[in-house]
């Protein structure tokens, strides 16, 4: 039997008839079209199909659809808020070469973004830390640590001046 | 990798989700995060015909500390609540050492504390800290509540004492005494996102230079987390020194009945219990040292 339920991804509030079996990766990807969140693993080791519910970084491939019933999504679709404009953090992955296949990026950015948002200046090691969960099976992991760090300075340079310390 | 077919209900009560569970008594699994039944049901490993999720269920999440009462920990908190909460940081450092290992920051962020207990790993990380800091659990049933010791909850792997209609609701950890420490040590092939190939908790009470009280369980060297009660009587009584905690980490390792697999052989796991076992003894003393009456 579906479940009616309602949720905001993006910002765009939807409600859809969904199968309780259903995750929350097959309907992003298949009932949304939001292909930008990517399917790995399917077991939570990888990291490639991270998106936000209610603001945390969670792994879509092991959340039901239908808990989010009420909640708040946010995929990689989310983090250019205009469509257009790039988010910093995707600016420095392609600045410093963080992108090879691109299979993992949008899974690095959502974990980047969650980091950023608790932890705005981390430390190498930090970043390291939180990037233990997502694979790069191109290996280029020291760029996308690079990328981090250089779209956090840009981040800081970007808000307003009386929020700096 | 398609899940199996199954009834979904998200109670936002506890009665409502105890009268679910009484209903729906064929094939009636209680879900929490999910991260280990979802990996398990896209695995064909689970296949339930009914699935209650416990977490739209307010009052379930929380951590609470008293002096007096010690730590209560509701089933739905998650692991990433209880890395960051400020009195387990301070009181169960063995704890967080095991929690800090487990998965990645996207499973903890989903996954409970209660859940890695219900799903009865043997190689479960929080189990051997909260076992030998002697945690008790509670279970809820529409037929009322029981509270058993932790020690008693494993029957085997991914079995538990708990019933089908049984809703682990909260676990309990005694206030930690004076004089006493716990420690938690565990290896495995990475050094993070991995499943422990061995792991040793450790608890000690050390008082007018003797052990007086100890409490040892290794993790992922038999089919539930094992009390390693001839390491423990090789320590209770007898001096603190070096000596003692060297030679009871021997008698753990010949406790331990590991056995091998795509993780570890059975001859290295016995040899890493008896590091693990040494580290987390003699990190527990300098623990009881520093909360010294």
């Amino acid at each position: 039997m579906k479940h009616n339920i309602k949720f905001r991804v993006n910002g765009d509030d939807y409600s859809l008839a969904v199968e309780p079996w259903r995750t929350l990766n097959e309907m992003l990807r298949e009932d949304l079209n939001l292909t930008g969140t990517k399917l790995g693993c399917g077991t939570g080791d990888c990291g490639a199909c991270t998106v936000l519910v209610d603001g945390k970084a969670v792994s879509s491939c092991l959340t039901l659809a239908v808990s989010v019933d009420g909640k708040s999504v946010m995929t990689v679709e989310g983090l250019a808020e205009s469509g257009e404009k790039l988010h910093p953090i995707q600016e420095s992955f392609i600045k410093t070469g963080a992108i090879q296949c691109g299979f993992c990026t949008s899974g690095m950015e959502m974990a980047a973004y969650n980091l950023l948002s608790v932890n705005p200046s981390p430390t190498e090691q930090e970043i390291r830390k939180e990037l233990a969960g997502h694979l790069c099976r191109c290996t280029g992991y020291n760029q996308i640590v690079e990328a981090i760090s250089v779209a956090a300075e840009e981040m800081k340079n970007l808000r307003p001046e009386e929020e700096k310390s | 990798m398609r899940l199996p077919r199954f009834e979904y209900f998200a109670p936002k009560s506890l009665p409502e989700a105890l009268t679910l569970l009484e209903e729906k008594t064929d094939g009636v699994h209680v879900m929490a995060g999910g991260t280990d039944m979802m990996v398990k049901m896209s695995h064909g490993r689970l296949t339930p015909k009914t699935i209650v999720n416990i977490k739209e269920i307010p009052d379930l999440r929380y951590i609470r500390f008293s002096p007096d009462k010690g730590l209560e920990i509701g089933s739905t908190a998650l692991l990433s609540d209880v890395l960051k909460d400020s009195y387990i940081n301070a009181y169960y450092p063995a704890l967080i050492q095991a929690v800090q290992t487990m998965a990645n920051t996207e499973v903890r962020n989903m996954a409970t504390l209660a859940g890695n207990l219900c799903n009865a790993a043997p190689s479960a990380d929080s189990a051997p800290p909260l076992m030998v800091m002697g945690a008790q659990i509670s279970l809820l049933s529409a037929k009322g509540e029981r509270r058993l010791p932790l020690m008693d909850f494993f029957k085997g792997p991914g079995i538990t004492v708990k019933a089908p209609t049984e809703i682990m609701t909260a676990i309990h950890v005694p206030s930690p005494q004076s004089n006493s420490g716990a420690s938690y040590k565990r290896i495995s092939a990475r050094c993070g996102v991995d499943i422990a190939a061995v792991g040793s908790g450790a608890w000690v009470k050390i008082e007018a230079n003797k052990f007086t009280g100890a409490r040892i369980v290794l993790g992922a060297v038999a089919p539930v987390p094992l009390r390693a009660v001839e390491t423990e009587a090789a320590l209770i009584g007898a001096p603190f020194h070096d000596e003692t905690v060297i030679n009871a980490a021997r008698i753990a390792s010949n406790e331990a009945k590991p056995i091998s697999d795509v993780r570890a052989t059975a001859h290295y796991r016995k040899r890493m219990v008896e590091v693990m076992t040494k580290r987390a003894i003699f990190e527990a003393c300098e623990r009881s040292h520093a909360r010294q009456s």
